[in-house]
């Protein structure tokens, strides 16, 4: 074989001749998951000062004063409910039925509505104990935890809200289905941290 | 503020008229110099009728090549402010000894520090890297633009966002004076009550949600779309590093947004996080801010290894010695940056045991660090090596960042720390990194890709000229802070009594004139090349004879960069291509798929800067309406879904005729 010939059968085909495959929203999964992390991260902070000044009362109530765990799992259920709930939108979603879907978001969006509902109400009654976030840097570090948790849900809800009157508009359209996924995500996301809330703020917080 | 009526306060919240400093005849100086600069560019612009171009080409372009550039602008820019500081700080320590008070009062030199810092970092080395990253990426993965080309310009407007804020700073009200992380109680409300704390804390929050963004997009265009062929092996070095730096972005800037929002609630809830009373802890920020600030170092110098790395096998005329330690030193010093963040305070007394792990993994990171060095070394090893400009920037930061690691193993020894710690010494430590290594790397890298990004190579004398004072004026202005660090004298002072210091700080001063120099001949440089780009022209659009994909296509690329997406088949694509005699497709070109032009990023961006801005004079009717302005400006632009275009194969097939005419005339 002459060298020649050698390098015409050595050079390899390089460009794309095919028609290019469609890649937009290609990386929205891979992008959001990433904002997931990086959220999480703000909640970790958010733990992590609690984890070191949970128990710095200064002389002010403590979690075993304040909580009222039935309360709470009450509203724990409420979120829990709500995930379900998108679940249901999601298959709904996969099978076409539009409906079933906007009538899935309606009972999510409820559920959520009554968890920041108890939520504001549990808040109400400390600040009205005294228990302000002024008060301690336990009960500023939980105020903010749980807080920002609560602030998650309340966007969450305006997002569904909006997604809600797309979907009326546009039907379960490619874009939309994916936006319906990334608030699903989103939305699971805040179950697992309100189960770290629960356990570490709520249960631990009331041992004595 | 008391004789203010109430509806003032209820309109404009704690400004006042004494806000404005009339008082102090520098920052007047400073504002006429900045409003007479503004009005004579604003009216260049309208007299070449330019605003519509502006708009349209750049300021809502999507288009990653753009927007990469607008970051390198801004840099620049604010490199100008950010040295202006320095050069106060150096002539304000070069005279103030004994009964000479020197011309800055306590008050503006702690604005002044903490404002060279946050510049510095924030706005000058951050979007360097983040705008060459922007530029580079994309070409040398094969890519016609980012995975979310919206967000890059986003997140570009969002940085613009805080250097407004801090900028307004100088001339309404003041900036904080607390050192550039902010330490509390010092940051707290109790002992900064004024509005530079607020402007330090919005501006950072602003600026920090358009770096947290781009980080994201930065790694979902490297991990989804890379050119068919380049596994993760093949990368580009470069594109390895930007790869570890965006991923210690989104690891990282989260924590700092949180740390700052907890300090956020102190001020302007009374909350009681770092306070001393109420059971605050001020080391938690402290520890939170550091877990921050330590990966923030790596995420500035990490591309500048990239870049390194790029020129290296460039200019060495081969490919890269010990790709795979490369990347796997990478990677390492990625993960080993998130386990010292301890040693910026060994002295808050947390034992020997614990100081010990933080020094000791300190200590660690040197060896991927000393492997890189090495790996440098022996891509020149028998190279053939063409002295031009990026390869000098390479060889001056191999000496440089060789005595800046040591100095900071040096560091790394918790009892040593305790002596040096807070003193010049550390000053001179970090500006010999950041210098040395990232400052020096960004010159490096702006001189490798100018080229590519404008079709003509810079200057060469005055780069070098530009390169020996830097060099030069570096050493000088720096090694007499180790000399005076090793004496015990301490870091932020503004006045100093014993003379016999005074000889080291006015060759500091002196050291600081010769970088002076180094960035006018920089702009020199610019301005030189822009008036001889005919001169300077390259039209081959591989200038350097280049390695990477970015070197394949024209300079400056068209904006679909590639007329077909390229195949990879080995490490340094374009020198396969080369080697084995590739052929640019002249002809069967198709519609190419590309995202359309939006304003909504800078209208979301401004929006949020005027609710930072209300917030920090306590405006709550304007913070109030601008944040759900913010709010429904973003929901409208989710309502439209006509977000990208085809550009027609005929529009490319003229375009690279274009570019065949202009190979064939080389």
């Amino acid at each position: 074989m002459t060298t020649a010939t050698a390098q015409q059968a050595d050079t390899p085909v390089f460009h794309v001749t095919d028609d290019e495959h469609e890649h937009s929203g290609g990386s929205t999964m891979l992008g959001f998951w990433m904002y997931l992390m990086s959220d999480c991260l703000v909640f970790a902070v958010l733990f992590a000062t609690y984890g070191v000044l949970g128990r710095s009362y200064a002389a002010g109530p403590s979690g075993a004063d304040l909580f009222d765990l039935k309360l709470v799992a009450v509203n724990t259920a409420m979120l829990l409910f709500s995930s379900i709930t998108y679940g249901f939108a999601m298959l709904a979603m996969e099978k076409g039925r539009q409906a079933a879907v906007q009538g899935w978001l309606v009972v999510t969006g409820l559920f959520g509505l009554a968890f920041i509902g108890i939520e504001l109400y549990e808040f109400h009654h400390m600040i009205l104990e005294g228990a302000t976030p002024m008060r301690s840097a336990f009960l500023s570090s939980f105020f903010t935890l749980v807080g920002t948790h609560g602030l998650h849900v309340s966007f969450g809800l305006i997002w569904l809200t909006v997604l809600m009157v797309q979907v009326s508009q546009r039907g379960l359209i490619e874009a939309n289905r994916r936006r319906l996924m990334c608030l699903s995500m989103f939305w699971h996301f805040l179950d697992v941290i309100w189960i770290g809330v629960f356990t570490f703020v709520y249960l631990m917080g009331v041992l004595k | 503020m008391n004789s203010y009526p109430d509806w003032w306060k209820l309109v404009f919240g704690r400004f006042t008229l004494e806000a404005i400093p009339y008082h102090e005849p520098i920052l007047v100086a400073t504002f006429a110099g900045v409003v007479i600069g503004g009005l004579a560019v604003i009216a260049l612009i309208t007299r070449l009728k330019a605003w519509g171009y502006l708009w349209n080409e750049w300021f809502t372009s999507v288009d990653h090549k753009k927007i990469g550039i607008m970051y390198m602008v801004l840099g620049v820019v604010m490199l100008l402010r950010g040295f202006a500081d320095a050069l106060m700080m150096r002539g304000q320590q070069a005279i103030a000894f004994g009964a000479n008070e020197g011309y800055l009062p306590p008050h503006h030199y702690d604005q002044i520090f903490t404002a060279h810092g946050v510049i510095m970092i924030f706005f000058v080395a951050m979007p360097l890297v983040t705008g060459l990253m922007n530029y580079v990426v994309p070409l040398q993965i094969g890519a016609r633009d980012v995975a979310f080309p919206f967000l890059n310009n986003f997140s570009f407007w969002m940085t613009v966002g805080g250097v407004v804020l801090v900028m307004a700073s100088l001339f309404v009200g003041e900036f904080a004076k607390v050192g550039w992380l902010a330490y509390p109680p010092l940051s707290g409300a109790a002992y900064s009550p004024g509005v530079g704390m607020d402007y330090y804390l919005w501006a950072l929050q602003i600026a920090g949600v358009g770096t947290t963004l781009s980080g994201i997009n930065l790694i979902a265009t490297i991990v989804k779309m890379r050119a068919p062929g380049m596994d993760m092996m093949k990368m580009p070095v470069f594109t390895w590093t930007a790869l570890c730096t965006n991923v210690l972005i989104v690891a990282s800037f989260p924590i700092l947004a949180g740390t700052l929002a907890l300090l956020t609630l102190d001020r302007y809830v009374g909350t009681n996080f770092f306070t001393n009373d109420l059971g605050g802890n001020p080391m938690m920020y402290v520890n939170l801010i550091w877990i921050w600030g330590h990966p923030e170092v790596y995420i500035l110098i990490l591309p500048c290894f990239g870049i390194y790395s790029e020129i290296a096998s460039t200019f060495a005329g081969k490919k890269l010695f010990g790709y795979t330690s490369m990347v796997y030193a990478t990677v390492v010093i990625t993960i080993l940056s998130y386990l010292v963040w301890l040693h910026h305070f060994f002295t808050m007394g947390s034992g020997a045991s614990v100081n010990s792990f933080f020094g000791i993994t300190t200590m660690i990171i040197s060896i991927p660090t000393g492997a890189k060095i090495f790996n440098w070394l022996f891509t020149m090893y028998r190279g053939r090596i063409r002295f031009e400009l990026p390869m000098m920037w390479l060889i001056a930061f191999m000496l440089t960042f060789v005595i800046g690691g040591m100095t900071g193993v040096m560091l790394a020894v918790p009892p040593a720390d305790f002596i040096l710690h807070n003193s010049l010494f550390l000053i001179a430590h970090f500006h010999n990194v950041i210098i040395g290594g990232v400052v020096f790397g960004a010159f490096a890298g702006i001189t490798y890709w100018f080229p590519k990004a404008f079709g003509f190579k810079l200057d060469e004398f005055w780069g070098k000229l530009s390169f020996w004072f830097w060099v030069i004026g570096f050493y000088v202005a720096f090694m007499p802070l180790y000399v005076l660090g090793l004496m015990g004298v301490t870091r932020r002072l503004n006045h100093f009594e014993d003379p016999s210091l005074q000889i080291w700080f006015m060759i500091a001063a002196f050291g600081a004139v010769l970088i002076a120099f180094g960035i006018l001949c920089f702009l020199i440089q610019i301005a030189v090349s822009i008036l001889h780009r005919d001169r300077l022209r390259d039209v081959t659009g591989d200038p350097w004879d280049g390695r990477t994909l970015e070197w394949s296509t024209s300079s400056p690329p068209p904006a679909y960069n590639f007329a077909f997406t390229p195949v990879v088949h080995d490490h340094d694509a374009w020198a396969d291509m080369k080697k084995r005699g590739y052929r640019r497709p002249l002809g069967g070109f198709r519609p190419i798929h590309m995202p359309r032009n939006t304003g909504a990023g800078l209208i979301i961006s401004a929006l949020a800067t005027i609710c930072g801005f209300a917030l920090v004079w306590y405006v709550w009717w304007l913070a109030a309406l601008s944040f759900a302005a913010v709010i429904v400006t973003a929901i409208a632009h989710t309502f439209n879904y006509d977000r990208d275009f085809h550009i027609p194969a005929e529009t490319v097939l003229r375009e690279e005729n274009a570019r065949t005419e202009q190979l064939a005339r080389a």
